[in-house]
């Protein structure tokens, strides 16, 4: 009697499992959570968002005001980070700086992914644009980039200062300039995985069935590329925070006394060693958000993947 | 009573198709490997054409070009009065529901980031307008119909065996009723268990549904079982085309007796004694074809004329069809 009903209930419990509807955002979420390097990189990522967010409205010293008396200081309850040369807060300039960088980061990355995933589908989809927008990618690619910045940013460094305000008008043509320069990884990886994708027998079949390019594309094509522009966007947002510091160290992004983490590092390599602290707090701004961002990626791929789902 | 003329329900008549090969900096067009090369035949309403022959022989092009999913260089593929070869794309797309296909490997013809649900209901979305709910319906009806456990539609193939997700393809073939069926090679990559299986599935489903197949594949035991004609193909043409019992019991061409005597017997003392034919060399390049007979180089009883004049497509016995100058 008792055997019978824990086997019925057992039963029971195996229906209710098979049948159980599984969204998958929480499935996604599930695997997600067991990633343990992207759950720890994810809470630096978004402690790191939320401090340059409230930061400076918490922090309230102004990261360019200059006192000369306090400069070179140490770490203090006044100034938790120390002053740089010029007096001015460390910690404050940091917070500030981290709010441009992040931003940079991110928008450029966005641009470059998808600028890079649409033309690396589109080429590997239709074999007739391949030709044209590969080489158009090669271009891209064997373009000298320093000197290709140099003339966008003489070119419309003044137009969109004019349109958008200063600090607005020169972080567009930086995401735009960062973008625009950084999208051909991306491109090429994407097309070769295409080219593998068109020719499975799932694409087939859907060819057979009449379904449009454009659905095939979002359906079949791009559910299966993500892993690949998952990775490219991590090391791009990474990618996108350096170009702007050797762009603002040229003289070339935003202007010198606006802190950005690239900028306040080349600012302190010259007193590397009087006061490396000062290469220290950037540079580990911006160490642990690229890491971070790496781990996030490595999961999210692992959580979007079926397959790794359920190991 | 008068006698009822079977209509064919496809019929494909010197369909060509190749592949032009590049070369150089300029790519220029230096060749072409004629993967088929001038094939004939038809299929009549309900009856399971097996179409055999060797690897990269043209069996799957062949299968895939009727369906359109290669562009014919040359030849017509007739279905119910109208030209595959030649419509346009909507015409085409509309067409589709009428025609499917079965893929040889049931890991690659699955979206691996789809569950069996939004597989099975795909050519529902795209060619019905069923709502959410009657798609949902009749996806669990399908899976039923397959022989899979309905409750299975919110998990991913990876979660299934190699014949299950053979099923959950041919639930997916089956979701439009179509009325043709090109199977490529379905239990090529199945256990021999599950091959049964399979393949009895598919003949239950022609029996409710009145399906008509082309059934590729080299497993000529299996085809011997599920078709009613076969066709063998040798480099990109048909060499014969029978009924079952006559081409196994009787085969014309060499080739056909080549590929039958290879054909072991689930019986020792039958075995033991078995003359197997066999065949010296390997096949020609499809790109460079031999002149005559596409089999002159291969074949054990080839005359001169084999190797200058093409054999003619000759009705050697009712409704036995051979392309052999000797047969």
């Amino acid at each position: 009697m008792t055997d019978q009903s824990t086997a019925i209930r057992s039963d029971d419990a195996l229906r209710e499992a098979v049948s159980e509807h599984r969204s998958l955002s929480r499935d996604v979420w599930n695997q997600f959570k067991s990633h343990k390097g992207a759950l720890i990189g994810s809470f630096i990522f978004f402690g790191i968002l939320i401090a340059v967010m409230i930061g400076p409205f918490l922090w309230t010293i102004d990261p360019t005001f200059v006192d000369i008396r306090s400069r070179n200081q140490g770490a203090s309850l006044a100034h938790p980070f120390g002053t740089d040369q010029l007096g001015r807060d460390l910690l404050a300039r940091i917070l500030q700086g981290g709010r441009i960088s992040m931003a940079v980061g991110l928008v450029a990355m966005f641009i470059a992914v998808l600028l890079g995933t649409a033309i690396g589908v589109l080429a590997g989809f239709f074999s007739k644009l391949d030709g044209p927008l590969m080489r158009f990618t090669d271009l891209f690619l064997s373009l000298p980039l320093l000197p290709l910045l140099l003339v966008i940013v003489t070119l419309f460094r003044e137009p969109l200062s004019a349109s958008f305000g200063p600090e607005g008008g020169i972080f567009i043509l930086m995401v735009s300039a960062i973008g625009i320069t950084s999208w051909m990884q991306t491109a090429r990886v994407v097309r070769s995985e295409v080219l593998v994708l068109k020719e499975r027998e799932f694409v087939l079949a859907a060819r057979s069935i009449g379904t449009p390019p454009r659905r095939m594309i979002s359906r079949h094509i791009l559910p299966n590329v993500i892993s690949p522009i998952l990775v490219s966007a991590t090391l791009g947002i990474a990618n996108a925070i350096i170009t702007e510091s050797a762009l603002s160290f040229l003289g070339l992004g935003f202007p010198p006394d606006f802190p950005t983490w690239g900028r306040l590092l080349f600012d302190a390599i010259d007193y590397m060693p009087q006061y490396p602290m000062w290469v220290v707090y950037p540079g580990l701004a911006i160490s642990l958000t690229v890491l971070s961002v790496n781990y996030m990626g490595d999961g999210l791929r692992d959580a979007l993947d079926p397959r790794a789902r359920d190991r | 009573m008068s006698e009822v003329v079977e209509k064919d329900l496809l019929t494909v008549s010197d369909l060509k198709i190749h592949f032009p090969i590049y070369k150089g900096l300029f790519r220029k067009k230096v060749g072409d490997v004629k993967a088929v090369d001038g094939v004939s035949f038809a299929i009549q309403r309900g009856e399971t054409l097996g179409l055999v022959g060797e690897s990269g022989c043209g069996k799957s092009t062949t299968g895939r070009a009727v369906l359109r999913l290669y562009d014919p260089t040359s030849g017509h593929v007739i279905f119910e009065d109208r030209d595959i070869a030649s419509l346009s794309d909507s015409e085409m797309r509309a067409t589709r529901p009428r025609m499917q296909m079965i893929f040889q490997d049931p890991q690659a013809c699955l979206n691996p980031r789809m569950t069996v649900g939004a597989i099975v209901s795909e050519p529902l979305i795209e060619h019905t307008k069923l709502s959410p709910d009657d798609r949902k319906a009749k996806v669990r009806e399908l899976l039923d119909a397959v022989g899979l456990n309905p409750d299975f539609v919110n998990r991913y193939p990876h979660e299934f065996s190699g014949g299950q997700r053979q099923r959950i393809g041919i639930a997916r073939a089956l979701a439009l009723d179509p009325d043709f069926i090109v199977c490529d090679e379905p239990i090529a990559a199945l256990d021999v268990s599950i091959q049964a299986q399979v393949v009895n599935l598919l003949e239950d489903l022609q029996r409710e549904r009145g399906l008509t197949f082309l059934f590729i594949s080299h497993d000529l035991s299996m085809v011997r079982h599920i078709a009613d004609r076969v066709a063998v193909m040798y480099l990109g043409k048909i060499v014969e085309l029978a009924p079952v019992s006559k081409l196994y019991s009787n085969p014309q061409h060499p080739y056909t007796q080549a590929l039958l005597s290879a054909v072991p017997v689930a019986d020792p003392k039958i075995e033991a004694k078995r003359q197997r034919v066999i065949l010296k060399g390997d096949v020609p390049s499809p790109s460079n074809p031999p002149q005559g007979c596409v089999f002159c180089t291969r074949c054990p009883i080839a005359e001169k004329k084999c190797f200058t004049v093409p054999p003619e497509w000759r009705e050697l016995k009712p409704d036995q069809f051979v392309a052999c100058h000797l047969a």
